[in-house]
């Protein structure tokens, strides 16, 4: 499923991140890497979302939200 | 007694409370600046410490040290350079595991490096503990718990600086790896000197590339993080050291390089910290109102109202006071004048031209001030940084971060003050975009314009033309931004990412800095650009062929306005005193009015008798209702007051930009001016 499926509240992990190289590394240099556990905290109708990543929150657009495959763990 | 000035640069994320903690080193006392080149600020301050002078340099908050941002390119140029002795990495200790990342990235660059835990009051407020044996440790470099809010920690802080200038390489490092997985030849010795040991063949790689480095570069420092840098295929790195390592670089190592700071990471915070799931969730319960889907709106909307009313109702009646102030001073100032012999030319430069110029900067002073103060609030408590996810949807639509919505509402107050709140904005594109459409929105001073030619031409329907003019000018300024986004389509620049920090109660001296700084900054810069417009437009308005005059129509202006007066027909305002009128509220657009009743010959424009006078005599012209609109629509979209330009110029950098924008905005009156009026003429007819 992709990120912007996720629920509020719920645990995921990234499997695979289809973005742009620059705003991949700009996430990777966030701690989001293919494997990381981020939780849901908050999320919009059409994909915005508050998510934490390593204890952090973050907020994304949708244009981030819907390239970002994860699983649910 | 030694007088060695030392170096301190100040790096860390955003938000890890660096500022604050640069902030109660120096004080207020800083030296703000940009960075060659760019735009991004630099702050310096010095202090003393026992007999030892320090300059400390705070350089912009980033997350990493690649070069993928004007913020990461700036902070990795001056660390490199030989400008800066040692480094002060500021950490949130309190989300230490993403503070690290750049950490470890600091310390590959080899330079005197002490890792300032900061935050500790909130840590042990969570009831978290952080190992500070075992920490130093494993990072090899000196970990000092500090507080900057609660200003703990700060002298042994400096202290642990002074003492650490001469060590590039750290203390001994002692891992308890699992050694047995790598077998590599140089595992002992690379475990005892470095913090980040990659596996085997990363490890290799860096060999190959640091020996071929050093063959053509001898001169080269720090070999391994050079090594790495290629490994990454960093560009500024490639380009100064153009050799061919093509045979070396098999497939892209970024991405591993990343991960396995991140495994690395991981194992230091297993290590490290205690009692990490037990952490405060007030952010959490906070944002569950602020952020949220619906609600989240309306509560952003009745904070701006917040802000808007303190801005605008408080300033401005504080404001009167200032004006008073300023009369009572050109009053003072003429009569000295005139004791003093002063001709009556020079008595007019100096009241009618720099004190009414430079004074009405003075005036915006309240507004300005509390427009700060209330930002500096928002921003510190936390709260800013919502605003872009919270607004992001509505504003994305028109190519706009979130936070554009903030100067675009404080522009119907006043356009100065919006144009510097477009410093909220993330990004230069953005800043410049809002930049341009926030003189769009009906600033107050030109509402005294609507009101009167509404009112001698509409009569009952006054309201209605009037409010028009408020929507017309959003539209316009939606409607350019969308254009804005069309144009812009090559690059899609709007990714929301931004890191919401944990809401804290703000702090008063990071607040007062704050203001401060900004205040100073709209005196010094605008004052002196406003200095020289203030002069400019007073000699168009007081000179003439003849020299100088009291009477507006021998001035230049009007013979300016004579020979402009073509271009103004085809759009209603073919009338030499219109146009001249409109010259002079390039000064401050309320004095498009008073320049009317001058003009016409009309004392008291406001009162019933005089606007039935102007009215009579403007309809024996041939100015009619359209006339007046068309007038209406010119005031609120042509180029905003000199303070507003001025602030304009300060804010973008560039004379370039601002006089494409204020062409861009006469040319966008002229056409609407223009649409109104002729289609308004053939709907009549």
């Amino acid at each position: 499923m992709k990120l912007y499926e996720g629920q509020k509240g719920s645990t995921l992990q990234v499997i695979h991140m289809d973005l742009p190289l620059q705003t991949e590394r700009r996430l990777e240099v966030l701690g989001m890497l293919e494997g990381t556990r981020i939780t849901v905290v908050n999320r919009k109708k059409r994909g915005a979302m508050i998510i934490k990543i390593r204890g952090t929150r973050f907020a994304v657009g949708e244009n981030i939200t819907e390239h970002i495959e994860v699983e649910e763990v | 007694m030694s007088t060695k000035e030392l170096t301190i640069g100040f790096v860390g994320n955003p938000n890890c409370g660096k500022t604050t903690l640069f902030n109660a080193y120096t004080g207020a006392n800083l030296k703000v600046a940009n960075w060659p080149g760019v735009t991004v600020e630099k702050k310096e301050g010095a202090m003393r410490f026992h007999d030892d002078t320090y300059k400390l340099v705070d350089l912009p908050g980033t997350y990493s040290l690649t070069s993928y941002t004007m913020e990461e390119t700036v902070t990795r140029q001056y660390i490199l350079s030989d400008d800066v002795d040692v480094i002060v990495d500021v950490a949130d200790a309190s989300a230490l595991e993403r503070n690290l990342y750049l950490t470890l990235q600091l310390i590959e660059l080899g330079k005197p490096i002490v890792l300032a835990l900061n935050m500790m009051d909130i840590v042990q407020e969570r009831g978290m503990e952080i190992d500070l044996h075992r920490l130093p440790e494993m990072l090899g470099i000196p970990c000092v718990p500090v507080s900057a809010r609660r200003k703990t920690g700060l002298e042994i802080l400096i202290h642990t600086v002074a003492h650490h200038k001469d060590k590039a390489q750290g203390e001994k490092i002692i891992h308890h790896h699992d050694l047995e997985e790598s077998r590599h030849k140089d595992v002992e010795e690379h475990h005892k000197r470095y913090a980040m040991v990659y596996t085997d063949d990363v490890e290799d790689k860096i060999d190959e590339i640091a020996a071929r480095m050093k063959e053509a570069y001898p001169e080269i420092g720090n070999l391994r993080w050079h090594a790495i840098k290629i490994l990454e295929n960093d560009q500024e790195v490639k380009k100064k050291y153009p050799l061919d390592f093509s045979d070396i670089l098999d497939r892209d190592y970024e991405k591993e390089i990343i991960n396995q700071k991140f495994g690395f990471i991981e194992e230091i915070i297993a290590e490290c910290v205690v009692n990490r799931s037990r952490r405060m969730e007030s952010t959490d319960r906070t944002d569950r109102l602020m952020t949220h889907p619906v609600l989240g709106l309306p509560v952003f909307l009745l904070i701006m109202a917040g802000v808007f009313f303190l801005t605008f109702t408080v300033g401005d009646w504080l404001k009167g006071y200032f004006e008073v102030a300023l009369e009572w001073m050109t009053e003072a100032v003429t009569d000295g004048l005139v004791l003093a012999g002063a001709g009556e030319m020079l008595i007019s430069l100096i009241t009618d031209g720099i004190i009414a110029g430079v004074g009405g900067i003075l005036t915006f002073l309240p507004n300005i001030f509390i427009l700060f103060l209330a930002l500096a609030f928002l921003e510190d408590s936390g709260y800013m940084a919502r605003v872009a996810y919270v607004m992001d949807g509505i504003m994305g639509k028109i190519g706009l971060s979130g936070r554009a919505f903030l100067p675009m509402l404080l522009g119907f107050g006043c356009t100065v003050p919006a144009v510097m709140a477009s410093r909220v904005l993330e990004n230069r594109r953005d800043r410049m975009k809002t930049i341009l459409i926030t003189p769009f929105m009906s600033c107050s001073a030109r509402l005294p314009v609507y009101v009167l030619f509404s009112e001698l031409f509409f009569a009952d329907k006054a309201m209605i033309a009037a409010f028009s003019m408020y929507v017309l000018g959003l539209a316009t300024a939606i409607l350019s931004a969308y254009v804005m986004k069309l144009a812009d389509r090559q690059k899609n620049s709007n990714m929301l990412l931004i890191e919401l920090p944990e809401y804290k109660t703000p702090n008063a001296h990071t607040i007062r800095v704050y203001v401060w700084e900004k205040v100073k900054d709209y005196l010094s810069k605008a004052g002196t650009t406003i200095f020289v417009a203030s002069i400019v437009m007073w000699v168009i308005m007081n000179l003439g062929i003849h020299g100088f005059t009291t009477d507006m129509d021998q001035s230049f202006g009007a013979a300016i306005g004579k020979v402009l007066t073509p271009v103004f027909a085809p759009i209603g305002l073919g009338y030499w005193q219109i146009v001249l009128a409109l010259i002079s509220g390039v000064a401050a657009k309320e004095v498009v009015v008073s320049s009317c009743s001058v003009l016409f010959g009309i004392g008291n424009v406001t009162t019933g008798a005089g606007m039935g006078n102007l009215s009579a005599l403007l309809e024996s012209m041939g100015f009619g209702a359209l006339n007046a609109y068309a007038l209406m629509v010119f005031c609120l979209l042509y180029v905003p007051c000199m303070a507003a330009v001025a602030t304009i110029k300060k804010e973008t950098g560039s004379w370039k930009w601002t006089a494409a924008m204020a062409v861009f905005q006469i040319l966008t009156a002229w056409t609407a001016a223009f649409l109104i009026f002729q289609i308004g003429s053939g709907i009549m007819r």
